[in-house]
């Protein structure tokens, strides 16, 4: 069995990332997903969060996803997201920025589905902020 | 005859059109190369998301499968989405789709089936605001500007689900000018809702063979997600693809009008010239004449 298993990053504008890869971990819309080699086959949604990419023990790599779809086969692994984004590219004093106007929109909301809308958004600023904070798996 | 200086204009306006529609020739060409940059890179998540929803869709055909997947049951009400340009000067690229809307207008009307539009593109407004005005719901403007992005797509889609929740219409078809090549487009339908194409058939089985795949959460949650996105994605692509038919549309197009422009250049200078010709000679004949006369 081969000692790497294919991440594939793709958003609908392009393929953002495709490498080899010996470990990496998942934001799963229920619970992280470790992706090692001979997985066993899953779909599953993305919650917003960071993919971190282990080289042996270290993380080599961290990317926020705002939310997507996963399929993992024993060979490969794709993540479907729509927003993509490096950790360490995340500027933090502008997601702050979008926290507080979001919370704002959340406010004047006029109907359920409007705030509804505006507290996703909301949570996924929240996650993006939350991981150039405190990054995962330090 | 016209006059030297009538002609002297005419062949300068001509000029300049020609400077004009080479230079938008060469503006159409490094834009159709962009598109089709863009149209290719967009083709993996497209893939990716039709082989996910292969194997998803094999395992919930049953009464309980979402809407989206498997229609009303009904076809009484049908929506049209147009994909047309916003600018015209691209030959037939409008015309065409125009002409295949209204033969389907018709055929759908003759069949007794109410039929509702949506116009992404000024142009196609343009063209069918006349006879049809009625029947459209929403048009969507300046979408592609300054190219194709995915929330443009995804905006339009949100109003499609909103409509077919509200149970507004049953059958859904996107009409666009399929890219084959930058001479050639073709004015291509596509199905929407219900979701149903021949390539998910195959994804499916495809799917069945390889080994199943455990979801989390359940199949159903997955579903309802996917779906609303997968039309988001095949109304991109399909916006990508118009985009790039578009451009190459307005290549071909601008290319004629350069060589026409030039064609017309060079009949106008022989016109000059003789006209010069013709009036030297006369003018030579009245010197001649009347010197003869003295």
């Amino acid at each position: 069995m081969a000692d790497t298993v294919a991440l594939e990053l793709v958003s609908p504008e392009k393929l953002l990332m495709s490498e080899e890869v010996e470990l990496a971990i998942l934001p799963g819309s229920e619970g992280d997903l470790g992706v090692q080699p001979g997985h066993s086959p899953v779909i599953a949604t993305v919650r917003p969060g960071t993919i971190a990419v282990f080289k042996g023990n270290t993380v080599e790599k961290r990317i926020f996803v705002a939310g997507g779809f996963l399929e993992i086969t024993p060979e490969r692994c794709t993540v479907l997201a729509e927003t993509a984004i490096a950790v360490e590219d995340i500027d933090q004093t502008a997601a702050k920025q979008e926290i507080a106007d979001l919370q704002d929109d959340v406010k004047v909301a006029k109907d359920d589905a409007a705030r509804a809308k505006a507290e996703a958004a909301l949570a996924v600023a929240e996650a993006k902020l939350e991981a150039a904070v405190s990054p995962a798996y330090a | 005859m016209a006059s030297l200086k009538d002609l002297k204009n005419r062949i300068a306006s001509v000029q300049s059109t020609r400077r004009i529609t080479s230079a938008m020739k060469m503006v159409a060409a490094a834009k159709l190369r962009k598109a089709q940059i863009n149209a290719e890179a967009a083709r993996p998540y497209a893939e990716r998301m039709e082989r996910m929803l292969g194997s998803l869709a094999s395992g919930s055909k049953g009464e309980n499968a979402p809407k989206l997947l498997a229609g009303t049951g009904k076809d009484d009400t049908h929506l049209i989405v147009l994909v047309s340009s916003d600018r015209g000067l691209c030959g037939g690229f409008n015309g065409n789709l125009a002409r295949d809307v209204r033969n389907r207008i018709d055929s759908l009307t003759a069949a007794g089936k109410t039929v509702k539009l949506i116009i992404i593109g000024r142009k196609g407004v343009t063209l069918l605001k006349r006879d049809h005005a009625d029947k459209i719901v929403a048009t969507y403007e300046e979408l592609s500007k300054p190219e194709p992005s995915f929330e443009g797509a995804s905006e339009v889609c949100e109003k499609i689900t909103d409509m077919f929740e509200a149970g507004e219409f049953d059958v859904c078809t996107l009409i666009y000018n399929k890219f084959v090549s930058a001479l050639t487009q073709e004015v291509t339908p596509l199905q929407l809702i219900p979701f149903a194409s021949e390539e998910t058939g195959e994804a499916a089985e495809a799917g069945a063979g390889d080994a199943q795949y455990e979801y989390e959460p359940e199949e159903e949650a997955i579903l309802e997600a996917l779906l609303p996105k997968n039309l988001s994605v095949q109304a991109f692509r399909a916006m990508l693809e118009s985009f790039a038919s578009e451009q190459g549309a307005r290549m071909t197009a601008m290319d004629n009008a350069t060589r026409n422009a030039g064609d017309m250049i060079n009949k106008l200078s022989i016109t000059y010239n003789r006209t010069r010709q013709a009036q030297i000679t006369s003018e030579l004949i009245e010197i001649i004449s009347g010197a003869e006369a003295l």
